[in-house]
């Protein structure tokens, strides 16, 4: 199709629909095919600041309603973007070339689950939360657990390889998943993957998980469900120096511990969520650790013990060990309203997501002081230290003349230093469009023209959300400027 | 020489044009016969104990990368014969899949030298990453039909203190389900096996609860390799006695008689053409080799 013809597709015919709408409505009920402005404006962004174009939104309730979609999306020559709940945090489901918004929210269901062999079917709409909480009473649950895991979906997590707190040893949506039903690019349905463990061929379904919906549309997903441990420990470790709390993150996984979980959060961060919950955190310390450690009781205890031996040799100050369920609920909820206790202090945030060695923890931790500093800016750190994930969140006012430039450019030097540090550039958010244009930081052209072949076998049209993760000129070559709000 | 020339000069040997096969200790099927052989690059490069990753040549050992990991209290999941470039490119995991994980998600980074005979980085070397698409999941288990690898990064795990194999005539669904994260389930019809480890005390009370009799080994494997849905696995109560041993609430089945031929839908065939297609478009790299044959 012809750039005439894609924009002919858009225009409003006499009855005030275009060409593109109304044949939607001829493959859909009416009602799930929505081209209204305001309507259509809510699905421009996702949780970031980026902003794109959609031209209209369709609420796909099966497979064949996303393949019709597609099928039409090719027929116009008009790309398309898969959406779950739109929590993610890089742009990967900002809709970019006025493209057709597929919204799997209403294909919000739990298809079957089978607790002897820890496996589970689902739509790609249904929440992360709710899955656990659905089959918690057989003693199973899954395992990626983002801290959007209220709002966020199974699809969103598949496209963008999720991960959590708990994620440190048991590993990120792509160890969770076994097979994915997907509709290509061209329309085509097929299983990638497969219940048994050792599917013949190549392992499109590792490809798929984490592609960012530029592989196709995941329509069912089957997920690997994990036992619920018979004991837990979580304890609270806090300390004068933020660099101790980071050196006895490498010292346990040193010793041979890989617990559940290793939290960190930092002075500023812990001021503010102890405003929000008065669970009496140590507020007058630098740092924190929040650390789980599950399994049965011997090993539980052992570890336990043997954290609080380590973390002695590091100059701990206190040691919490939660002493039941409601205090562990507490502290976790510490963890997890962080994001939403920080509005107490400025209106706006910028949450940042970078990768490096542990062992680099407390280097790099200082070098986002100095940078937060030089930039005037305020930064909280809380972040899933266990691997190494820093999330620092830059604080401000965006009505304050200047600032929004200034966290974009403090933005840009962490990412920069996470990667000199040996890092990379997301550790479980994406590139999307937010880091797009930073890919050559961590790859060569060669690396990316391979990451490119891999695009182009799945979507040789480049239909399906186009213009993210690969830079130009790796990507589709009709890369679109990069709107408002990228700090790149 | 340092791996970082090695790999050069390994891109240099496969170099752009021509059919060239791969092999390291012969024991996953070899090379293509009758075709200009080359070997990945061997040795390894560092352990980091304390981020628990290891980097060295595919063409290591995996035995000698074992005896270097014990020696920090560490090992990978991968199981111990020929190299870890084979191991990798056929991507079949060891018998402590169900609790270690497969052997696809070992990989944290990988460097392979492609049919142009550059050399290609896929993945980054920390724990966590989703910084592009996943080209080290594409590469595990691809039969080195896109790729020859040369170097990798490895994520390790704690090496059990205390490791101990069971026996019991129960039924392995039953212990599949009461047994906290045993680290494999086997069966072959009549009697179960089970593997656990962790903290002895714990070990006494699991194998107690359960009934389980230390065993000194698990049971021989039969030869072929069948990989099935875990649920089906319950088929197997036909089968004749002493013919399989199942890997429980996994799916593979070591069986004595050769696998079925796999039959992929025309959807799955289709994309795997056109992923060869765009990586090795003339089809030098491992020379007819056909990723659906067992």
């Amino acid at each position: 199709m012809t750039v005439d013809a894609v924009a002919r597709s858009h225009v409003a015919a006499p009855h005030g629909t275009t060409p593109l709408v109304a044949r939607l409505r001829s493959v859909l009920r009416p009602d799930q095919v929505r081209d209204g402005v305001s309507e259509v404006n809510l699905y421009r962004h996702d949780a970031s600041n980026l902003v794109g174009h959609a031209s209209v939104v369709c609420f796909a309730e099966s497979t064949d309603d996303v393949r019709a979609i597609v099928l039409v999306a090719n027929e116009f020559g008009v790309p398309f973007v898969a959406r779950g709940s739109g929590t993610g945090l890089a742009g990967g489901a900002v809709p970019m070339g006025g493209a057709i918004v597929v919204s799997t929210a209403k294909m919000n269901r739990i298809l079957s689950v089978d607790p002897v062999n820890r496996v589970a079917w689902v739509e790609p709409g249904v929440l992360n939360l709710d899955l656990s909480k659905q089959i918690a009473h057989l003693g199973v649950h899954f395992a990626p657990d983002p801290s959007s895991q209220q709002t966020c979906s199974i699809g969103g997590n598949v496209a963008n390889n999720s991960g959590g707190p708990h994620c440190l040893a048991d590993g990120v949506t792509s160890a969770h998943v076994h097979a994915v039903e997907v509709v290509l690019p061209d329309g085509s349905v097929t299983v990638l993957g497969g219940e048994e463990p050792e599917p013949v061929g190549y392992d499109l379904r590792g490809v798929f998980v984490g592609s960012e919906g530029m592989f196709g549309v995941a329509t069912k997903v089957c997920v690997k469900l994990m036992a619920n441990p018979p004991d837990v420990a979580t304890m609270l470790l806090d300390f004068a120096d933020v660099a101790d709390g980071a050196q006895l993150v490498s010292d346990i996984i040193a010793d041979g511990i890989v617990p559940a979980a290793v939290e960190m959060m930092d002075q500023l961060c812990l001021r503010a969520v102890e405003a929000f919950i008065h669970a009496g955190l140590p507020v007058e310390q630098a740092a924190a650790l929040l650390i789980e450690v599950v399994g049965l009781p011997a090993a539980v205890a052992a570890q336990v013990g043997r954290i609080g031996e380590l973390a002695a040799l590091r100059n701990v100050g206190g040691v919490r060990v939660a002493a039941d369920d409601a205090e562990r609920a507490l502290l976790w909820k510490g963890r997890k309203s962080a994001f939403g206790a920080i509005a107490r202090i400025k209106p706006n945030y910028y949450l940042h997501d970078t990768v490096v060695p542990r062992h680099k923890l407390p280097e790099v931790l200082e070098q986002v002081y100095e940078i937060a500093a030089r930039h005037e800016l305020l930064v909280l750190n809380v972040f899933h230290a266990g691997d190494g994930n820093l999330h620092p969140l830059l604080v401000y006012d965006a009505r304050e003349p200047g600032v929004v430039e200034r966290v974009h450019a403090a933005g840009d030097e962490i990412v920069r230093v996470s990667v000199a540090a040996g890092g990379v550039l997301s550790g479980e958010h994406g590139i999307g469009l937010e880091k797009r244009d930073l890919m050559p930081l961590m790859f060569s052209e060669i690396d990316l023209a391979a990451q490119a072949d891999l695009r182009r076998a799945f979507d040789p049209r480049c239909l399906s959300n186009p213009d993210k993760v690969l830079p130009s000129p790796a990507g589709c070559g009709d890369i679109h400027s990069i709107p408002e709000g990228a700090w790149v | 020489m340092s791996l970082d020339d090695a790999i050069v000069a390994f891109a240099a040997e496969v170099g752009p044009n021509g059919p060239v096969t791969i092999t390291g200790l012969g024991t996953r099927g070899g090379p293509v016969a009758g075709v200009r052989t080359v070997r990945a690059p061997s040795g390894i490069e560092w352990i980091q104990p304390a981020e628990m990753t290891i980097r060295c040549g595919a063409g290591t050992p995996v035995a000698e990368v074992d005896a270097a990991l014990a020696e920090h209290g560490q090992c990978v999941a991968i199981a111990d014969f020929g190299t870890i470039g084979g191991a990798l490119a056929v991507g079949h995991s060891g018998v402590r899949r169900l609790g270690w994980g497969p052997v696809r998600d070992t990989v944290l980074q990988l460097r392979y030298v492609s049919a142009a005979g550059e050399v290609v980085k896929a993945g980054g070397p920390t724990v966590k990453n989703v910084s592009g698409f996943d080209l080290c999941r594409l590469m595990v288990g691809s039969r080195g039909t896109l790729g020859f690898f040369a170097d990798v990064i490895l994520r390790t795990r704690p090496r059990p203190t205390h490791e101990q194999w069971y026996s019991s005539a129960r039924d392995p669904w039953g212990l599949l389900g009461e047994l906290y994260r045993p680290t494999s389930v086997l069966w072959d019809g009549t009697t179960s096996w089970v593997l656990l480890d962790g903290h002895p005390d714990d070990l006494r009370g699991q194998a107690a609860a359960s009934e389980l009799v230390a065993v000194d080994a698990p049971p021989e494997l039969p030869p072929h390799r069948w990989s099935v849905a875990p649920s089906s696995l319950t088929d197997l109560r036909n089968e004749p006695a002493g013919t399989f041993v199942a890997e429980v609430g996994v799916g593979i089945v070591h069986h004595s008689r050769p696998a079925p031929p796999a039959e992929p839908d025309a959807e799955t065939v289709e994309l795997h053409h056109r992923i060869r297609d765009e990586f090795d478009p003339v089809g030098r790299l491992n020379p007819g080799l056909d990723v659906f044959a067992a």
